[in-house]
């Protein structure tokens, strides 16, 4: 590695806008003649939609235009739609009902939106917004899965009998059955996965500008993915061919999966900005984001884990109903059954596994993927049923563990997964050396003498990332293939832009990718450009989400440049007469090797651009782009340790020690790595500790809809982390990168909450660990 | 409507409006600094921390006719001489921020946390002066490590000069 390539701790390129305030955010964008919108939002979980009038509203201050679904309707934008078909297990397709971008004659969610409000300013479209009259016959609501299944639930969508979308299975039912009835010992749990509002810091916008001379609209838009959006609001909504439609996702504010889908708001700006004749901007604030962004997790499972005398698992059950909200988000299907179900083998060779999911309708905000999507729910039932089942066998956590490892690679679970590589002895051992695991009684001795008790716990997580072959998604039902695209333009002097359909929203990517570019031809990093998000200048890609970026974005761009290299050491083969094998590209100049005959970088660009000298029948310029579609998914892997304190007057748990032990392959930047496993440990602590998504149940209110209610992470609750890597490379991919984003958010549940459950000697304990709950369990003790 | 005066980045600015403009609206609606950021609505974020008379203040819960007559510093004004500021430049080191959307704040923040604690600062006491800027990237511990390093580092330099 060389001091700015790969494998090297660079200080991010992109640092220096952001620290200035010099950020560009859709917030931030102002267009001439730009105008304001705000969406009138059902107050109602539930209702029929008797009457709309606009007209009070239309004549106040400033107001352009009030427009409702009826109108939407009829300039022929289409529903929103999920975009992966799940096939139930009697064979049916997943019941879709019907979403529109505004509501017409029914509500099936607070925060739906039901009119657009467009105005000189935003204050004027608030006030306005509240004169919309709507009258509103309420129905009865159901916010909770479980009770949406029951019968005589308030049913939603007529499409959707019983609130059920699917009833879908993975696995030999039989097999499991048989074996945990022959189990010489059966782990049983009921587990929650508390529902979960991403948060993005940024809120959601949209700015919508339709150009009258050119029939052409741009979109700027806070998204992870603007190719996709693209392609879907051309394929499904009808809103423009997409040769006339540009979408940018500028500086983006973080997204976790929640700025992956295509929203109402962003078609709503569009289709307002050509009925308005002006460019129409709507910003959240942050009660409509609780109200409207997709939410994470909300599963409700049954799990059963058989073992033999021996220890060694057999079968493992599980049945999970999970909540899908009021309408099918995006991708919503494929989060509870292809990024859930198919990684329930975690880090064991268990023989059988079997999988039941419901997805089910209810009166809420819509729910899809948020960091880590499926993979977090599986490890946390997964790591806390074996947690479980050492404690009711009276052995080590770490040795049932242990015993139970796959250790032969590749390895085929029975849930689809094929693991390609992993050694996770090794990250066990290393996490269990940081956290002195060995010492940890004598630290529980003396917290007891402070009258705190010391718990510590263990999770070992796999995920799946990169997602994944286009032909085998595609076979499971997505509507889309998932491989990346890149193109690497090397300009007449030298300097290079790389074009990459993947987005970056925090990860670092201007600095990482550019790494990979500089280690290959010995350029100095400020010579490499990164462009993104933007559908004018890249063609084509499929965003970042899944943790994708690396195995498959960077391998697009190592795929382009091999295409360059192969054309620059022809031309600097020519120029220095010397044979095409004998070249080497390296330190920023082309050498003949066991020579001193060199040739700078810079004048083999200039020579493919000036073309006065080209090797006979070679077409001028350097630029060559790639696609990659994966061979595989990857699989990152790690041992995660939480040590806890808790005070048995108040409940309240401390974090004192985290130890992350990850595999992530091979890295491009340290650096960067650690600073995503750290967000994601934040993020999963946040789901352990403190984040809870609370519907009232009767009303369908959102009652956590500010972070006055929600409690987000501070600095405050959380303890510094230590994390360190082990490394097999990952063999499906040119880099053996793995993948990274999304493992704290995986793996830390389900260790704090077993740190917990071990500290106060009671194991019902559900998430948010909120010191009530904590406390309740300790008085349940005696 | 509200006629208004203030002084900006060092700048003397006016501005006539809406009696209801906040703060963080004036800066980047009226001024065009989209450096302050609105994240929240409710006081709790600190997306849009800025300085008011060598405070930080959160520009959200603010009137703009309220900051008439003061001296505002914002996040593009902090850098001096095309040269980042210790604590912009403890950030980038130490990798303090991802997606930038709560590093205006946070640094805004972090510049007055060190000022009022000459003797200097420890990972407790930054963890909990941050109790009013969220981040949802980084889980802190990088930002942690940012402020003590530059609380160390302008600490170092208040001794040399």
């Amino acid at each position: 590695m060389g001091i700015e390539g790969i494998g090297a701790r660079v200080a991010r390129k992109e640092d220096k806008r952001f620290l200035t305030g010099l950020g560009r955010y859709v917030d931030d964008m102002v267009v001439p003649g730009m105008k304001h919108a705000v969406f009138v939002r059902s107050p109602h979980a539930h209702a029929a939609i008797k009457s709309i009038d606009t007209k009070k509203a239309k004549a106040m201050p400033g107001i352009i235009g009030v427009l409702t679904g009826a109108e939407l309707k009829t300039d022929g934008i289409g529903n929103l739609i999920c975009g992966w078909m799940i096939h139930s297990k009697d064979g049916t397709p997943m019941k879709m009902g019907a979403y529109s971008g505004l509501a017409t004659d029914r509500v099936r969610y607070v925060g739906e939106a039901v009119a657009v409000v467009v105005a000189e300013t935003r204050g004027q479209a608030r006030d306005a917004a509240e004169a919309v009259e709507i009258d509103y016959e309420e129905m009865p609501a159901v916010t909770d899965a479980v009770k949406a299944l029951e019968k005589g639930a308030p049913q939603l969508h007529p499409e959707a009998e019983n609130n059920l979308i699917y009833d879908w299975e993975i696995g030999d039912a039989s097999a499991v059955d048989q074996a945990l009835d022959g189990a010489a010992h059966v782990t049983r749990m009921k587990l929650v996965n508390n529902r979960l509002v991403p948060n993005a810091m940024e809120p959601r916008a949209a700015l919508g500008h339709y150009d009258k001379a050119e029939d052409h609209f741009t979109l700027w838009t806070t998204s992870q993915n603007p190719h996709v959006a693209r392609l879907v609001m051309s394929a499904f909504y009808n809103v423009a061919p997409e040769n006339k439609l540009r979408v940018i996702a500028p500086d983006v504010g973080g997204g976790f999966g929640s700025k992956i889908y295509v929203y109402p708001e962003e078609i709503v700006c569009l289709w307002a900005s050509k009925k308005t004749g002006v460019p129409v901007k709507w910003v959240a604030d942050r009660t409509e984001s609780f109200l409207t962004d997709a939410h994470g997790r909300d599963h409700h499972t049954e799990v059963s884990l058989g073992f033999d005398a021996d220890n060694r698992m057999v079968a493992l059950k599980v049945d999970t109903i999970a909540n899908f909200g009021g309408y099918m988000s995006l991708f919503s299907s494929c989060v509870p059954t292809y990024l859930y179900a198919t990684l329930l083998s975690g880090q064991y060779a268990i023989p059988a596994i079997h999988c039941n999911v419901r997805a089910v309708y209810t009166n809420t905000a819509p729910v899809d993927a948020y960091r880590g999507a499926g993979r977090p729910e599986a490890t946390y039932l997964l790591e806390r049923t074996v947690e479980t089942a050492a404690r009711e066998l009276g052995v080590s956590p770490a040795d049932l563990r242990r015993k139970n490892f796959i250790r032969e690679f590749p390895y085929q679970t029975p849930v689809i997964m094929n693991y390609d590589a992993g050694d996770y002895e090794a990250s066990l051992d290393a996490a269990m050396r940081e956290a002195d695991y060995a010492g940890f009684p004598a630290r529980r001795d003396e917290a007891k003498k402070r009258g705190k008790l010391r718990g510590i716990g263990m999770s070992c997580y796999i995920e799946a990332c990169g997602i994944a072959p286009s032909q085998a998604v595609g076979s499971l039902g997505a509507g889309v293939g998932l491989w990346e695209s890149a193109e690497v333009r090397v300009n007449a002097a030298g300097t290079i832009e790389v074009l990459t359909g993947s987005h970056s929203h925090g990860q670092g990517h201007e600095t990482t990718f550019a790494q990979v570019v500089a280690s290959r031809f010995g350029v100095p990093l400020e010579q490499v450009s990164i462009v993104h998000g933007d559908t004018d200048k890249v063609q084509m890609g499929m965003g970042t989400y899944g943790s994708r970026s690396g195995a498959v974005g960077a391998s697009a761009i190592v795929k382009a440049l091999d295409k360059v290299e192969a054309k620059a050491k022809k031309i600097a083969a020519h120029l220095l007469e010397a044979d095409e094998s004998d070249i080497v590209i390296e330190n920023g100049e082309a050498k003949v090797a066991g020579t001193d005959r060199t040739l700078p970088w810079f004048q083999v660009a200039l020579a493919a651009y000036t073309a006065h000298n080209l090797p006979e029948g070679m077409e001028p310029g350097l630029k060559e782009g790639a696609f990659y579609d994966p061979t595989n998914f990857t699989f990152p892997a790690g041992c995660y340790i939480a040590e806890v304190e808790v005070d048995p007057e108040t409940g309240h748990t401390d974090v004192v020690q985290f130890v992350a032990s990850d595999d992530f392959g091979n890295i491009i930047n340290p650096l960067i790595v650690e600073g995503q496993v750290h967000g994601g440990l934040a993020q999963g602590i946040g789901q352990a500790l403190l984040e809870g998504c609370h519907y009232d149940p009767t009303s369908g209110q959102l009652v956590t809809a500010s972070y006055m209610d929600y409690t987000m992470p501070r600095a405050g609750d959380l303890p510094s982390f230590q994390v360190s890597t082990t490394n097999t490379p990952c063999p499906g991919n040119p880099l053996g990168v793995k993948g990274c984003g999304e493992a704290g958010a995986i793996g830390s549940p389900p260790a704090i909450i077993n740190a917990i459950t071990d500290a106060i000697g009671n194991n019902d304990l559900s998430m948010p660990a909120t010191p009530q709950k904590v406390w309740a369990a300790m008085r349940r003790n005696q | 409507m509200a006629e208004i005066s203030m002084t900006v980045n060092g700048r003397k600015v006016t501005g006539t409006v809406e009696d209801r403009t906040l703060l963080v609206h004036f800066l980047r609606e009226n001024q065009g600094l989209t450096g302050t950021h609105v994240g929240c609505d409710t006081s709790q974020c600190g997306a849009c921390v800025v300085h008011l008379d060598g405070k930080a203040v959160k520009s959200c819960t603010m009137l703009a006719a309220q900051a008439s007559g003061s001296q505002v510093l914002t996040i593009e004004g902090l850098a001096e001489g095309g040269e980042l500021h210790p604590v912009q430049a403890a950030f980038k080191e130490h990798h303090g921020l991802q997606c930038g959307f709560c590093t205006p704040g946070m640094i805004m923040a972090a510049v007055d946390m060190i000022r009022r604690h000459p003797q200097g600062l420890d990972e407790k006491t930054v963890r909990a002066e941050l109790e009013g800027n969220i981040c949802r990237c980084t889980g802190y511990h990088n930002i942690v490590k940012a402020v003590l390093a530059a609380s160390e580092a302008m600490s170092g330099k208040a001794k040399a000069a």
